[in-house]
């Protein structure tokens, strides 16, 4: 058995069985970092004795016959942009190089009560700004199909971390296709579960009205075991679902007869790359082969997702990061003088120490979405643009109720194209925004999506496809990608692109 | 795949300094000519809402329909002050410091 | 002192108060909220706005501030939401305050506030609103040993404030005053807050300007200034007194009328006694306010409202009337014994039941309960001397065991001592003077005093007045009515 390329429903049930133990599947994947990581970017830090300390003590309380958690023993990589008391948790941001959360977010928190043994923070765009994984203040991350390549974003290092086989499971977060974009241009599969689903807590925020945790994994059934672990309620996040979780795994097997799955036809307009609408097409013939039904659905706003999202995440982004201004935490200025040319007179000395300390902790997109985000809500401005954006936001929402009305679930491409090349976009911000188009509404709807691989280009670079489910549909969304799953081999594959 | 329209708003450099002050970013000059020109260039991006009639919308600020979410009145254990002020750029025993504070508090 | 009296304008002043909520922990954590306790103790990530941290609100925090709004005749909206107020702050830690801004929870309430001395008209004061947000930190600065950098203290972070805006209704200095301390006790009565000023539970910032006649019919409007800085009532009185004077002064100068500059700013210097410009910034008054994300909408039914009404107990105002009915004493003792607060009220409603008569325990309680307060400190709960042996030491006057004279001496024995009335009657040796003792007594002093005795005798009882003092300097628990009755009917008996 190669631990490194086995799921982790196998290396569970490995686990239990007492075939393998702990130790020896950390180490495997350890090692597996070891190698590989310094080509792929993938991790920002690695916990190599914490890890092994867990596993040991997992492994020995399972020869002592004592009760364990649901991940006993399996290795998780954990997006940096969750609180952690064990490693310090940077955003991927110079502003925060050495900042040591003193609590666990809540998902950290459920991870370790279901012992898993998290290997280590995954590299993201800092602050979880950006589709590529090049805002990271800590270098890019190279998408393990080809290292030219971009790996998406933000969740960039949790998809190339599984797409490597670095971890079977990772967690990753999505404000406006943060998880589905990075798992569809990496070929695995990752899950934006519904708004509230999973706690906020302890994740470092973006866009609060938008931001969700979900899982990332090779396969459906593995990501379903992920979010078993890390959804519920949390009384500490009032944006937290107060209802029951049911068990993702159980339904996962039921056939799809019946299902009605939507086609939104501007979804295959101008702009969409040919070889993936061909794959998308063809998972929609497959679905149909398997006894579902499809149906031509409208979201006629969907088009105006891209420019909604883009005032409204900025917006709260530009209020949630006031907080790193160089007082309590954080990167402060030291004081050195610059003869720059720019901003350089302020009210006092307080005031020179936030506009540096913020200048030089922020790289250029955060910085260009606090600057926008702070424009869209000044005096004279906030109508036009803020507001607008939430008027519009509730047509969106609006479409999806609307089309859930006619279908279970709407099907399509998650990106347009498949991966681009590093630094192909970075010049130009819009094009690198649209590269969210498809992803963005179920953010703005607070609705599941669920990205997983339907095919390969010529080069050899993952297609993924994206379905969309109305609020608290992810039994449903887990069990279509697994159905499908069942009868195809792309998340399977495994790349040999990456140079050793 | 949406159009930027040709009327668009533009941001003059004026415009992006005062921005910057709101936000407390000391730009660069560079950063200062740049952003000039991709913030006029998101602004007639996201411009394009405006072609959308929503007069008759109510505005989404959130997803979510839940309302009334309390906690009661009971204490939890604090930090202590040394993992408070652990990663604090400079502090005393007791207190954060920062480059002096004069005069009244923002708040009004 | 009124400005009105000397010039030609009226005085318009609206008051912004900030009342911390008696609760036990913040708005949106759990941290405790004790005043005074070492920097940076009562500290989580929530209220210092650590990444990741997440609000929860305090139930009781809010329905504190429904109180507060019911007892001010507010409106209850039945949705209101919150919402970030941008600005950057040391004390201010995540970069923004949740506060409400265009849906606050309640709204057009108003208060009156009625001089028992008449001194100004009864004024109903309308409340703009109420809204429920958390408090900043602090921030020190010794700028006398000029140091380069201030220190931050953060346990004062996220306390519950509510905070009340009135309409510009107010006309004059002590007017406010009286208004605040009418607000003051009407909070503390429900349990809402302590409002105390020195602690900052309670802090206020007035808005002030002059409204004057021209000639030509017009009314001239000065510039409005909001002062801020103050740290009592008479603090609030003061600088609103000099307020007056210095845009009177400075309108005679000018003639600058509202609108001719941005609001202006001023800071109370309390030992200077005037108010200073304080430096505005145009920038930073954009709040950039938007609905916060972190926190869902509230909602209040008419039942809620009701319930909460239901608890509340009786305000102030009609406190007053209620126990000037219930116990027959004058409108005036009952506004002194309202305006102690709700503990004394209970202390006097005790004694009150157990003396039997309102009119004279009210007289002990002004006369001396408060008297001794005052004298000592502290709050009438840790008061030594309970209700029950301050009417104890009423009932034995009234037996005539002593004068009244003589039971303020023992009560003040009791507070000093801390023995009960018994022992300290028996200690000073009071006990009730036998007859026979008293007959004795008397028949001395009429031996002694002939002048007297043929005073009496000629008509003038009221000369048997100078053989009372001789009595008690003899005998110091010999009751004046027994003295003065038996002695005049020995003088009678003489031949």
């Amino acid at each position: 058995m190669t631990m490194t390329t086995t799921s982790a429903t196998e290396l569970a049930s490995a686990l239990q069985k007492g075939e393998i133990t702990s130790v020896e599947c950390t180490t495997a994947f350890l090692d597996r970092i070891g190698s590989t990581n310094p080509t792929i970017n993938a991790f920002l830090s690695v916990d190599r004795d914490g890890a092994l300390a867990k596993a040991e003590a997992v492994d020995t309380a399972r020869a002592q016959g004592k009760p364990l958690g649901p991940l006993a023993g399996l290795p998780v990589a954990v997006k940096d942009v969750l609180c952690t008391t064990d490693q310090k948790t940077t955003c991927a941001s110079r502003m925060l190089k050495t900042y040591e959360p003193p609590y666990d977010a809540d998902v950290v928190r459920r991870l370790r009560e279901a012992d898993a043994i998290i290997l280590g923070k995954t590299n993201m765009d800092e602050f979880a700004m950006g589709g590529s994984n090049e805002n990271s203040a800590y270098g890019l991350v190279r998408n393990p199909w080809d290292t030219n390549s971009a790996p998406g974003g933000s969740s960039g290092g949790s998809a190339a971390a599984v797409a490597a086989d670095m971890a079977p499971l990772a967690i990753g977060s999505d404000t406006g296709g943060s998880i589905r974009q990075p798992a569809g241009l990496c070929g695995i599969t990752g899950l934006k579960p519904t708004y509230g689903r999973v706690s906020r807590r302890g994740l470092i925020a973006f866009s609060s009205s938008l931001d969700q945790i979900g899982p990332m994994a090779r396969s459906a059934k593995e990501c379903a075991m992920l979010l078993q672990a890390i959804a519920g309620h949390d009384p500490g996040d009032s944006t937290s679902l107060n209802t029951p979780v049911p068990d993702y795994l159980t339904g996962l097997e039921k056939p799809l007869q019946g299902l009605r799955i939507g086609r939104v036809a501007e979804h295959f307009g101008e702009g969409l790359d040919q070889e993936v609408a061909e794959h998308v097409e063809q998972t929609f013939a497959a679905y149909e082969a398997a006894g579902a039904t499809i149906h031509e659905v409208e979201l006629p706003h969907a088009r105006y997702g891209v420019p909604t999202y883009y005032l409204i995440a900025p917006s709260e982004a530009s209020s949630n990061l006031a907080r790193y201004d160089g007082a309590h935490y954080g990167h402060r200025w030291d004081g050195t003088p610059t003869d720059d040319q720019g901003i350089s007179t302020f009210d006092s000395p307080l005031v020179e120490m936030y506009c540096r300390s913020r200048a030089e902790g922020f790289g250029p997109e955060v910085k260009r979405r606090i600057m926008l985000g702070t424009y869209a809500l000044s005096a004279g401005y906030y109508d036009a643009y803020y507001a607008k954006a939430l008027r519009v936001r509730r047509l969106i929402r609006n479409d999806f109720t609307q089309a859930f009305k006619k279908v279970d679930l709407i099907g399509g491409p998650v990106s347009a194209t498949p991966a681009f090349k590093l630094g192909e976009k970075t010049d130009d911000p819009v094009a690198m925004y649209l590269v969210d188009l498809y992803t963005v509404g179920a953010n703005l709807a607070g609705i599941g999506g669920i990205s997983f691989p339907c095919g390969f280009t010529k080069t050899n670079l993952p297609v993924g496809f994206q379905l969309q489910g109305p609020a608290l549909s992810e039994p449903l969304l887990l069990q279509a990608a697994h159905q499908y799953q069942q009868t195809t081999d792309w998340h399977l594959q495994r790349t040999t692109a990456i140079p050793s | 795949m949406p159009t930027q329209d040709e009327a668009t708003p533009t941001l003059t450099r004026e415009d992006v300094i005062k921005v910057a002050m709101l936000a407390r970013l000391a730009l660069s000059d560079t950063e200062l000519s740049s952003l000039t020109e991709e913030l006029s260039k998101i602004v007639g991006f996201v411009s394009q809402l405006s072609e959308i009639n929503t007069d008759e919308v109510e505005p989404l600020a959130h997803p979510l329909d839940s309302q009334n979410v309390f906690r009661e009145d009971r204490p939890v254990p604090s930090l202590t002050t040394a993992d408070a002020l652990r990663c604090a750029p400079r502090h005393d025993e007791e207190c954060f410091l920062v480059p002096a504070v004069l005069g009244e508090s923002g708040s009004a | 002192m009124t400005a009105e009296s000397h010039h030609p304008f009226t005085t318009v002043i609206g008051l912004e108060v900030h009342v911390q909520l008696q609760t036990e922990t913040k708005l949106f954590c759990g941290c405790v909220t004790t005043f005074g306790s070492s920097p940076n103790t009562q500290v989580c990530p929530t209220c210092l706005g650590l990444p990741g941290s997440l609000p929860v609100m305090n139930r009781l925090a809010f329905d504190l501030s429904l109180r507060a709004a019911l007892a001010l005749n507010c409106k209850i909206a039945s949705f209101t939401k919150w919402d970030r107020k941008n600005y950057f702050y040391p004390d201010l830690p995540k970069g923004y305050q949740i506060s409400q801004f265009d849906l606050p929870f309640s709204y057009e309430g108003h208060l009156e506030v009625i001089d028992p001395k008449g001194v100004f008209e009864p004024r109903n004061v309308r409340i703009i609103r109420v809204h429920l947000e958390e408090d900043a930190g602090k921030s020190m600065h010794d700028e006398a040993a000029g140091t380069a950098d201030s220190r931050i203290d953060l346990n004062r972070t996220g306390t519950p404030l509510c905070e009340i805006v009135t309409e510009p209704d107010i006309r004059s200095p002590e007017e406010a005053r009286a208004w605040l301390n009418e607000l003051k006790l009407l909070l503390v009565y429900l349990g809402v807050s302590d409002c105390n000023m020195q602690e900052g539970s309670l802090r206020v910032d007035a808005n002030v300007n002059l409204h004057i006649p021209q000639p030509d019919g017009r009314l001239a409007k000065t510039p409005i200034v909001e002062i801020k800085n103050m740290n009592s009532f008479r603090s609030v009185e003061r600088a609103l007194v000099y307020e007056t004077e210095r845009q009177w002064g400075e309108w005679q100068a000018t003639h600058a009328e509202i609108g001719s500059m941005p609001k202006q700013t001023r800071g109370w210097d309390d030992s200077a006694g005037v108010t200073r410009g304080q430096r505005h910034k145009e920038e930073s008054s954009d709040y950039r306010y938007f609905p916060e994300p972190d926190l869902v909408p509230v909602t209040v039914s008419e039942e809620q409202v009701a319930a909460v009404r239901a608890t509340m107990g009786e305000p102030p105002a009609m406190l007053r009337k209620t126990l000037a009915d219930r116990w027959k004493i004058p409108a005036y003792d009952a506004d002194v014994l309202v305006n102690q607060g709700p503990e004394l009220v209970e202390y006097f409603e005790d004694l009150a039941k157990k003396v039997g008569e309102g009119k004279v325990a009210s007289n002990w309680m002004q006369q001396d309960v408060l008297r001794m307060l005052n004298e000592r400190g502290g709050r009438i709960a840790d008061f030594p001397v309970q209700p029950a042996a301050v009417a104890d030491i009423i009932e034995r006057v009234k037996k005539g065991d002593f004068d009244t004279g003589r039971g303020k001496e023992i009560f003040a024995a009791v507070l000093e001592t801390g023995r009960p009335v018994d022992e300290v009657v028996a200690g000073l040796g009071i006990a009730a003077v036998d007859e026979g003792d008293l007959q004795k007594l008397c028949e001395e002093l009429i031996a002694e005093n002939p002048k007297i005795v043929a005073d009496v005798k000629g008509g003038k009882e009221q000369a048997a007045g100078g053989l009372i003092g001789q009595a008690k300097r003899k005998n110091p628990n010999v009751n004046p009515g027994k003295v003065r009755a038996l002695a005049l009917e020995l003088i009678r008996a003489l031949p």
